[in-house]
């Protein structure tokens, strides 16, 4: 029933993965507008009481949990996933692959009507510039890392399940950013702060990212679009895309860090990249570090060739624009890091 | 999907046919079966009745397979065309006959095949290096079914043919067997001709019939047929075909690669000389195999869908129609050839050491030495139509060149310095020439490059050095000649009238994308933008002009007013000085100057070494142009203060359209800013409409006057082209509105009728957001302090690109890039502000890749390909910089 998917009609929503930046976003903003929300996350959700939210600890790839953290619910916005530029690939297929199985046959069981699969442009990125693309199809084989590889895994397994009784849809955020952000935000803030932070190829490689209010919207329209939206891959992007040096001075100068001046040859770091990742995990397995590596070859991919997107399709479906300019992002982060301007 | 024998050819193409001979090498009921491709079997089972039938013809050694695009094509038109593309015997899949073929043999087999197919209705011919000749010898016998005829790097005359090294190595009479037959050497060499190398299944499928050398006897025997001089057998038949064409009225076209090594352009040059209703097309950079290398369907079945030929002379009667009274460019100079006033000075004459006074000839010493010039050429063999490239800088010699051959109904050549050695000499193969006049320094060019033309120096050379460069005449020998010639003439009558719709000048865009494109003027066209000139600027006789812009300078002796050459280097116009321009205005007490906005930057840059004198003597001016690129505000402001008492107009136009409008300073303050740059209003018997652009970035067929609709703009005006010079397919596309000229600009009108150009056609940005044209981002962009010159270009796919901005600054940057984050923010601010646009990047370059002859067209083209690579990740070449030494 359309009316079901309607963005008045107050649905029971399971969000997993809230505990993450864009795990807890989402949920807040389906709160917001008057959705019954519950999380399913392995750590406790701080605040989640106070957001008006029901939390259940536990794991996606725990079948118990899954069936209890649906129960009730007729949509799910699945978030959780390992994600990490390092790490043995067992991991990544356990949580990314076996967690959403696990999740979509206990959602089926449930009668959950609708599921929103969280994936990543890099499920279809194979190394190669990507220049006003479209979503392309997701690529285990092919797709770089463990954690681009089972996430592509787990979302051609997820859209496979898509019919007229269990609608499933995937969108993809590329590169979500924002004030309390680990994942990306804080490393560039870390790394430059410690002199880590080389420019690849003189930083020009041109990136689409996401404001993290934006790919939160973006996650809770395709549950409100999913008429249009199941059974394919939208990707998520602010629709500016920036050369990767000036986000990255942007994001240290909003945290009041000197930018990288140093550049480095992409095919240089990538190479370099490999190395230090090889040595990063043997040194792991002994228990030698518990940080990430410097520079990962994936990372350094990312780093020196364009990855921005076409977002025509994006937007006509989800019949959506973001809100926030990527210059709007950088002020409200200078305003997190206490004041200093971007 | 459909079963093909060979890449690109259905197995239903396929057929044999057996077919009884009339050749005389044949003995009486010899049948041969031949090979053919032919889409008629497709169009009969789709019920489809074709238009008429091409009948292709390959060369040597090629077969059939080089027509299959067409065969796919002539199925697929709007109005289809059966096409039959034969193997001729002893070739292709044909039978092995085991006699020698001769070219009169080959003739009566094509009439035997198409008697044998039994063809009905029209048949256009199409024939390819020696397929050519025999195409032409069947046109000439079955002329009643003849509708039209097509060739591609073919030739009728063999006479001074010289063959390529490796080709020449082939047919060695040493081992002549051994390259063509015993060895698969020659058809090698030829398949290597094509540009770009041909894809490796498609080579194999081109010699799929010749794997073995008893199937190669065809190939050797084609070779050893090329009738070399008179005695061979050939000969008389090869002469009857090549006189026959003459007498052929239908409509033909020629489409041609001039890097062909056999069949080169002097062919070309021929064949047009038998044909001259001929369309023409050269494709700048495509070799031999011209239907491997380029797109020949979408030229061939336009060419057929139009009605070949009609449509230049329907356009071209119509602007006559539109014409009254026709004055010569030679009037002006035949009334006043008494008149002792000066007509033109040279500031630098040719071949003077500099410091020298200047050199001025009056009216009647300018109208003497045009005339005894022109008697001279004239003995010097020099024709009514004949091409005559001018090598030669501005000034009197120039000058003199000029009106002699228009007077002589010569076609002047004028390819300038400021396309740059190479540009120069593909314009010039492109043109033509009979003949060359130039300084030494081109004479030497026209050496080393091969140029074509019969060589005639500007000024005298030693013996040795004339020999050496191969130059047959000097023009002060002419000159001299022309003086003897001349006495005794009756003075009333020397010359014939000219044809006022006949070649008079080819001009050459600026080539700053791209190559050089020839234009052709008619007489009647070139008086007709002297009369733009003159009625728009009000140009008296009595006027006097500093010639700072060359194609307007050109114009001085027929506008009656007195002009003056600066003393500067024309191929690069930053080199004009303030006290340059100041004494050439002294010198004639000039009231009008005409420059280019690159030539007045230098101006003002120098302004501060200008004496008393030399101010006052620019204070004298009325008329200030500045023409050949748009300029801004503030420059021509500055401009103002140096020439206080001028007018200070700036028009709008091309090289196939000068002028189309023109705006004064008060007139750009008044129009003050806006989407794209103000030209002003459509100068004196100009017209100015819009064809509206779509927005996925096609553009509309209806020219339109409604304002602030964007689209390319179109100009219609007596002082248009006639026609782009042997680009048939690049006419075609400009003069598709019949009556206007599609410029490849676009732009706007506003409600008061002024013109606003926002860019180039080939330079909009189709975003998600829909069509952006790129100057009013650029003007913002130029508004932050540091920006000298902007360029915003569309990265990505189309419908999906986001705009860049790349920069020139005041203070050039070293290393090109990303913009510092300060300048970046700055210039994205701005343009935001202006135009609502987000760029993506704001990139920075040492400087803008521009044409030499204005340095001031940015090649966009080549901005955005290495806009897109650096930003996709990897490093390219910052575009070459034509306008810096």
């Amino acid at each position: 029933m359309s009316s079901a998917a309607s963005p008045g009609t107050p649905r029971r929503v399971l969000v997993t993965g809230a505990s993450g930046l864009l795990g807890g976003a989402v949920a807040r903003l389906l709160a917001e507008k008057g959705h019954t929300v519950r999380t399913l996350q392995r750590t406790p959700m701080a605040g989640s009481a106070a957001a008006g939210l029901e939390s259940i600890a536990g794991s996606v790839s725990d079948p118990a949990a899954a069936a209890r953290a649906v129960e009730g619910t007729d949509a799910v916005v699945h978030l959780a996933a390992k994600v990490s530029f390092t790490g043995e690939w067992q991991d990544f297929a356990a949580t990314n692959i076996t967690g959403t199985r696990t999740l979509i046959d206990a959602s089926k069981a449930a009668g959950v009507r609708d599921f929103v699969f969280v994936s990543s442009p890099s499920v279809a990125h194979f190394g190669e510039p990507i220049a006003g693309a479209g979503a392309g199809t997701a690529d285990p084989e092919r797709a770089r890392g463990f954690y681009a590889r089972s996430k592509a895994a787990a979302e051609l397994l997820a859209l496979a399940e898509d019919s007229p009784s269990f609608r499933v849809g995937a969108i993809r955020p590329h590169i979500v950013w924002g004030p309390g952000d680990t994942q990306l935000v804080e490393r560039v803030i870390d790394r430059a702060r410690s002199g880590r932070l080389p420019l690849l190829n003189g930083g020009t490689a041109l990136i689409d990212t996401t404001y993290i209010a934006n790919a939160a919207a973006a996650i809770v329209r395709g549950l409100e679009r999913m008429d249009h939206a199941h059974g394919q891959a939208l990707v998520v992007t602010n629709g500016q895309p920036r050369p990767v040096g000036e986000l990255l001075a942007g994001i240290c100068t909003a945290a009041g860090v000197t930018p990288p001046a140093w550049s480095v040859p992409g095919w240089l770091a990538r190479g370099a990249g490999s190395v230090i990742e090889r040595a990063w995990l043997t040194a792991g397995s002994r228990g030698l570090v518990h940080d990430e590596p410097p520079m990962t070859r994936f990372l350094a991919e990312q780093l020196s060739t364009s990855h921005w997107f076409d977002q025509r399709r994006t937007r006509e479906v989800l019949d959506w624009t973001p809100e926030v300019t990527v210059e709007d992002g950088m002020r409200r982060l200078a305003a997190h890091y206490g004041g200093a301007a971007a | 999907m459909v079963a093909e024998l060979w890449p690109g050819v259905p197995e239903s193409w396929s057929s044999f046919v057996q077919v009884p001979s009339t050749a005389a090498v044949d003995r009486p009921d010899t049948v041969h079966k031949w090979h053919v491709l032919d889409n008629g079997p497709e169009l009969a089972a789709r019920g489809v009745e074709p238009a008429g039938t091409l009948l292709c013809v390959h060369g040597n050694p090629t077969w059939s397979y080089l027509w299959r695009s067409l065969l796919a094509a002539g199925a697929e038109a709007g109005q289809p065309w059966r096409v039959i593309a034969v193997d001729q015997l002893d070739m292709g899949f044909s039978a092995r006959t085991g006699t020698f073929r001769r070219l009169e043999d080959r003739i009566s087999d094509l009439g035997d095949l198409t008697d044998a197919l039994e063809l009905t209705g029209k048949v256009i011919t199409v024939g390819h290096d020696w397929g050519g000749i025999i195409s032409l010898g069947w046109a000439l016998t079955h002329s009643s079914r003849l509708a039209g005829i097509i060739l591609t790097n073919t030739a009728v005359h063999p006479a001074g043919f010289t063959l390529p090294p490796a080709l020449r190595l082939a047919l060695h009479p040493a081992v002549h067997g051994w390259g063509t037959q015993t060895t698969d050497a020659f058809i090698r060499v030829t398949h290597s001709l094509a540009r770009p190398a041909l894809a490796p299944e498609v080579r194999a499928a081109f010699s799929a019939p010749y794997r073995g050398s008893s199937r190669r006897e065809g190939v050797a025997n084609f070779v050893a047929d090329i009738p070399a001089d008179s005695t061979h057998p050939s000969w008389g038949t090869l002469n009857r075909v090549a006189e026959g064409i003459k007498r052929l009225d239908v409509p033909a076209l020629m489409l041609w690669g001039p890097k062909d090594p056999v069949f080169s352009d002097r062919y070309l040059r021929d064949l047009m000389d038998r044909l001259p209703q001929a369309d023409v097309h050269r494709f700048e950079g495509a070799s031999h195999l011209l239907p491997e290398d380029v797109d020949i369907t979408a030229p061939v079945f336009s060419w057929l869908e139009k009605g070949p030929g009609t449509e230049n002379r329907e356009i071209r009667s119509r602007n006559v129609a539109g014409l009254s009274v026709f004055r010569p460019m030679l009037a002006e100079l035949d009334e006043r050839d008494d008149d002792s006033s000066p007509a033109v000075v040279d500031m630098a004459p040719l071949g003077a050491p500099a410091g020298v006074s200047p050199a001025t000839l009056s009216w009647a010493e300018l109208a003497a030495r045009v005339n005894q010039l022109a008697a001279g050429l004239s003995g010097a063999g020099v024709r009514a139509g004949d091409r005559v490239n001018l090598l030669v800088p501005p000034g009197i010699e120039l000058t003199s060149l000029i009106y002699a051959c228009l007077r002589l109904g010569a076609v002047i050549v004028v390819a300038d310095a400021g396309l740059g050695t190479k540009g120069m000499g593909r314009a010039i193969k492109g043109a033509g020439p009979a003949y060359i006049v130039g300084i030494e320094r081109a004479l030497i060019g026209a050496r080393v490059f091969g140029w074509p033309g019969i060589r005639i120096s500007a000024e005298t050379l030693s013996p040795a050095k004339a020999r050496l460069l191969d130059v047959k005449h000097s023009v002060p020998e002419l000159i001299a000649a022309g003086k003897d010639a001349s006495t005794g003439k009756d003075p009333n009558e020397p010359w014939l009238r000219t044809d006022p719709d006949a070649d008079a000048a080819v001009l050459f865009t600026s080539g700053s994308t791209g190559p050089a494109k020839g234009v052709v003027y008619t007489h009647r066209q070139l008086t007709a933008m002297r009369d733009a000139l003159k009625n728009t600027y009000n140009l008296q006789a009595g006027t006097s002009l500093v010639a700072g812009f060359a194609p307007f300078a050109l114009l001085g002796p027929a506008l009656g007013a007195t002009s003056v050459t600066p003393d500067m280097d024309v191929t690069s116009p930053r080199t004009l000085t303030a006290a340059a321009l100041a004494d050439a205005a002294a010198a004639v007490s000039a009231t009008a100057v005409f420059a280019s906005p690159a030539a007045l930057g230098n101006v003002l840059a120098t302004a501060g070494d200008l004496t008393e004198d030399q101010r006052k003597a620019l204070h004298q001016v009325e008329l200030l142009l500045s023409a050949g690129a748009p300029i801004p505000e503030p420059l021509l402001a500055r401009v103002s203060a140096l020439t206080p008492n001028a007018e200070l107009h700036t028009p709008y136009g091309m090289t196939e359209a000068l002028p189309v409008t023109d705006i004064d300073l008060d007139g750009i303050r008044a129009a003050g800013a806006g989407n794209g740059v103000c030209v002003g209003t459509p100068v004196s018997r100009a017209q100015v409409a819009i064809a509206a652009l779509a927005p996925d970035g096609s553009v509309g067929d209806t020219p339109l006057v409604e304002p602030n609709l964007t689209g390319e703009i179109l100009v219609s005006a007596p002082h248009v082209k006639d026609r782009y010079d042997r680009l048939w397919i690049t006419e075609s596309k400009s003069a598709s509105l019949p009556g206007w000229h599609r410029t490849g600009d676009v732009g706007h009108l506003d409600e008061q009728g002024r013109l606003w150009v926002e860019g180039r056609l080939g330079h909009i940005l189709t975003t998600p957001g829909g069509v952006v044209t790129p100057v009013a981002a650029e003007q913002a962009a130029e508004s932050v302090p540091a920006v000298g010159r902007a360029a915003v270009v569309g990265v990505g796919p189309a419908g999906a690109q986001v705009p860049v901005a790349v920069l020139e600054l005041k203070d050039p940057v070293r290393r090109p890039g990303t913009a510092p984050q300060e300048l970046a923010v700055a210039v994205r601010t701005a343009v935001a502000a202006g135009t609502g646009l987000d760029l993506a990047a704001v990139l920075v370059l040492p400087a803008m890749p521009t044409d030499i002859r204005h340095n001031s067209k940015i090649d966009r083209t080549a901005l955005a390909g290495w806009a897109a690579t650096i930003l996709a990740g990897g490093s390219a070449k910052v575009p070459g910089t034509g306008g810096r030494k």
